[in-house]
């Protein structure tokens, strides 16, 4: 024991201790860690509304919950998945990874990244708080449609304000990636060299950016609307309750992207390190990453075709919309390209990968279906539509994030999880899953309207199928917490390099790595990068 | 080998106990459908469906394709097999053909998707017109140029077992959530053109048999069509989310014979020229009471509940409040039902004078409520005068 070690060690490696370490961070490891704490407790919390409506819809009567309190079940768990857990969860890995996978010392803008942090447990407190108030929480779906959202309660400013804050944070997110990307590479990191996650990042926050102070605008004309007598989306003052839902799609569509773009990218990430062969086409990658960010602008109105558009509207974002099919056919192709002739090994966070990979191609061929105009008419706002986006979002984004997970787990705790448990976890959850989400697609087909709390007996059976699957997919996620608990606490010491097929800068560095990461810029190669 | 049997039996169960749930419910196979669209009954709804199966055709084939390839390769080049992995990363003509490909198929389903789509929009040369308005929560119908209106509220056997822990088995309900008190009479083989408006929040207009849904939008009325072919009644409910009651907002179009629809509009015709015309007749508090607790099933029972207590902090009580019990507040109690207040909306066009002084007969005599008032029609007729 020499003192020498010590002072060496803390000459490197100085941090606050306690509360303060936390609450005034500015290391982007210790803000990558409280956003995937806080978007893991978000998740349980969304996912224990879904619990709700599932229990609800068990069978036909109303049994547990009055309409109203149904409805804010149902607006607020898709507020709490999207902007609790699924983007923060998405900013956690960027914070993470991405200065490690780029050589960078930190974000570029430290202080700002505490900020866009500590903004959200407070925006989710006015969020969550209306669900205690006199009134009830935000009934009107998470999309917000004037005139009905108008007729919220105390509940409304809260949540306006709580979308207010959500997009600061966001936006603060989204310039410290890119500032980071562009300024902080390690010399040799040019951008084509680039990893696909940091990638999918940056184009991810160009999203955020331009799409993010639409949402802002839409929401404070709704404010105005209902406190200060203006009547931008009411017919009665010269309105119109259409130009909402354009401006809301305006930013919604990009943000379906914002959710899954940087899901694409931790896949492409896992997939060659598991296969043990460089990703398929990396250039057309990227291309198609760009054009999805580029379309996904030009086609908010297929989410309003039942509104009465005219007819050339209509033919124009069906042609946008069913274009978005070729580069994401791009991405599924290239993928299992990757897959073809590798050598496979089937851990956890190859096997949520693979589960992605097809999961999410089956939610983009009913994202196909539902882009033909006349056959929208019969799909729309029915589950079909509920089935369509959980497999994109949960199945395809929050698998992901759990491949993810599995992946860096190593790396950030420096102890190998529970192999076993984890892959008992996969299993679980990819069976639950499509127990509770299969389903739906006959619902929707036979005429199940979505958002109702009560239906008709013809729905019965596939519903309490669907409700079983969703029961279990809920109590799997606590295996989840379980394993990473389980993991932070010890286990088998991590190397550096964890996967024998990882390449890139994240797996030079010790497991875990220091509090800041690379203090001198890494020399970057091609061979560094390459198999 | 005794696990072997075991599972062996247990399978056998499993996919027999499986297979009979889904194929041979009673449910299932008396539900009027099944697993997937509907065929309906009018041509469109019959090309729509067409349109869905070849998208589903063609989507599954390609997953068949790309997620065979990738089984292949995940049972085949897997490291335990000692498989040494290629170094290949690109390949130009590849790449640049499964971008083709997907276009080409892409092209091929929107040719016949526009067209559909034009037909579809189409709403010229109908030779009845009728306009659905969305309230919450019930549809009014107005057949333009016959004079003739009707609301269509959910029918009372399904709003008493749809609440909260009813004791009432949903299966022992006639079509529960999808009946209404009264049905959209149409005639079949004409060309019938539907306008959907709304005249609070957003709601939309939907019979699947029809092959198409529309939003009904206040301030706003898009136009549709349709030709039923085949008699019957379609059912259907409100698809856009328009408040608490939006899971109870049923359709039901019945479609009849052409002269029985002109039969029916002319009855109908008479019918509510002698619900207006009653208004100057007097009546005991017992049949009072009694229609209006089947106007207050109908119309104020989603917001102020069974037991008149509304929801705190959204719909206010009705028992034990000073509108409803105090004899002064009597004008003001009619009037509001007449023009409505803020979120309550206004009963006056829906509802008949008999209506009104029942409902507010009924609302004074119920609960806690024990006023003795007694209001006649002839008082809502004064009201409106006003």
């Amino acid at each position: 024991m020499s003192s020498q070690t010590i002072a060496d060690h803390d000459h490197h490696d100085h941090k606050p201790v306690g509360i303060k370490r936390w609450l005034f961070s500015t290391n982007h490891k210790d803000i990558g860690t409280m956003y995937l704490v806080f978007a893991l407790i978000m998740f349980f919390i969304g996912g224990s509304m879904a619990m709700v409506i599932r229990a609800e819809l068990f069978q036909p009567g109303l049994q547990f919950v009055d309409p109203q309190f149904y409805n804010s079940m149902v607006t607020v768990h898709a507020l709490v998945m999207i902007f609790g857990a699924v983007m923060p969860a998405g900013v956690g890995l960027a914070n993470w990874m991405i200065p490690i996978m780029i050589g960078a010392p930190d974000m570029a803008l430290p202080r700002m990244n505490n900020m866009s942090f500590w903004i959200l447990p407070f925006a989710f407190a006015l969020l969550l708080g209306t669900l205690f108030i006199d009134g009830g929480g935000p009934a009107g779906g998470w999309t917000m449609y004037p005139p009905l959202v108008l007729q919220t309660g105390k509940a409304f400013p809260y949540l306006i304000f709580a979308v207010h804050f959500l997009g600061v944070s966001s936006i603060m997110g989204a310039i410290n990636i890119i500032a980071t990307v562009f300024n902080m590479r390690a010399p040799g990191m040019t951008l084509m060299r680039l990893p696909l996650f940091v990638w999918t990042w940056v184009i991810t926050a160009f999203l955020l950016i331009a799409s993010m102070p639409v949402l802002a605008g839409a929401v404070t004309m709704l404010l105005t609307d209902k406190y200060f007598g203006t009547s931008f989306f009411n017919a009665a003052g010269g309105g119109d309750p259409v130009l909402f839902q354009h401006i809301f799609w305006f930013f919604g569509h990009p943000e379906v992207y914002i959710l899954i773009l940087p899901a694409f990218g931790i896949i492409s990430q896992i997939i060659p390190t598991f296969a043990r062969k460089p990703l398929f086409g990396y250039a057309s990658m990227v291309y198609a990453t760009a054009s999805i960010a580029i379309l996904s602008f030009f086609v908010w109105a297929h989410h309003m075709f039942t509104v009465g558009l005219p007819i050339t509207g209509e033919l124009f974002f069906m042609y946008a919309t069913m274009l978005i099919a070729v580069p994401t056919g791009v991405k599924v192709f290239n993928w299992v390209a990757t897959m073809w002739k590798g050598a496979m090994t089937f851990e956890a966070p190859m096997l949520f990968a693979i589960a992605f990979v097809i999961l999410f191609t089956i939610g983009g061929f009913s994202g196909l279906m539902l882009g033909i105009t006349p056959v929208d008419f019969q799909y729309h706002d029915t589950y079909f539509v509920v089935a369509h986006f959980h497999y994109v979002l949960l199945t395809g984004a929050v698998f992901a994030l759990m491949a993810s997970a599995y992946y860096w787990l190593p790396k950030w705790t420096g102890y190998m999880y529970d192999e076993k448990l984890a892959k008992i976890h996969f299993w679980l959850s990819a069976i639950a899953s499509n127990v509770l989400f299969f389903p739906q697609h006959f619902l929707g087909l036979a005429g199940m309207p979505r958002r109702i709390p009560d239906y008709s007996v013809q729905f019965a059976d596939f519903n309490m199928i669907s409700s079983l699957g969703g029961f279990a997919y809920g109590i799997s996620q606590l295996l989840f917490v379980y394993i990473v608990i389980k993991c932070v606490l010890g286990g088998k010491k991590a190397t550096s390099q964890v996967w024998e097929g990882a390449r890139g800068l994240e797996w030079t560095l010790s497991s875990p790595p220091p509090f800041h990461s690379f203090t001198k810029p890494p020399k970057v190669t091609k061979a560094l990068m390459d198999y | 080998m005794y696990l072997n049997e075991w599972m062996k039996n247990f399978l056998f169960k499993l996919v027999f106990v499986v297979s009979a749930f889904f194929f041979l419910s009673p449910d299932i196979l008396h539900a009027e459908w099944g697993l997937n669209m509907t065929q309906g009954v009018t041509p469109i709804s019959q090309d729509v469906y067409n349109m869905h199966m070849t998208t589903l055709y063609v989507v599954t084939v390609i997953g068949i394709l790309v997620f065979g390839v990738m089984f292949w390769s995940i049972f085949h080049h897997r490291k335990s097999k000692g498989v040494k992995p290629s170094k290949f990363s690109h390949s130009t003509s590849v790449e640049v053909i499964w971008t083709l490909i997907p276009f080409i198929i892409i092209v091929s389903l929107a040719i016949p998707a526009t067209k559909l789509l034009a037909r579809m929009d189409d709403t010229s040369e109908s030779s009845i017109t009728v306009k659905a308005t969305g309230y919450q929560w019930k549809w009014k119908y107005d057949y333009i140029n016959e004079d003739v209106t009707i609301y269509s509220n959910m029918a009372e056997d399904s709003v008493e077992a749809s609440q909260r822990n009813s004791g009432i088995d949903p299966k022992a309900t006639d079509n529960y959530l999808r009946n209404t008190d009264t049905a959209l009479v149409l005639p079949v083989g004409k060309k019938i053109r539907i306008l959907t408006t709304a005249n609070d929040v957003i709601h939309a207009w939907w019979v699947p048999d029809l092959g198409w849904k529309r939003d009904a939008i206040p301030g706003f009325i898009n136009d549709n069509w349709t030709i039923i072919n085949k008699e019957g009644v379609y059912r259907g409910q409100c698809a856009e989310l328009c408040g608490k009651g939006h899971g109870y907002m049923p359709i039901v179009v019945k479609a009849v014979p052409e002269k029985e629809y002109t039969a029916w509009i002319e009855g109908t015709k008479l019918a509510l020229k002698s619900k207006n015309a009653s208004s100057d007749k007097d009546f005991t508090m017992d049949e009072l009471r009694a229609k209006g607790e089947g106007v207050y099933k109908a119309n104020c029972l989603a917001c102020h509940q069974a037991n008149g207590q509304g929801i705190k902090g959204v719909f206010p009580a009705i028992d034990g409040s000073p509108l409803a019990n105090l004899k002064e507040n009597i004008p003001a109690h009619i009037h509001q039902v007449i023009y409505g207040k803020g979120v309550m909306p206004a009963f006056g066009e829906q509802l008949s004078d008999t209506d009104i002084a029942s409902v507010v007969t009924f609302v004074r005599n119920n609960w806690g409520n024990k006023t003795g008032h007694i209001i006649q029609p002839k008082d809502v007729v004064a009201a409106r005068k006003k």
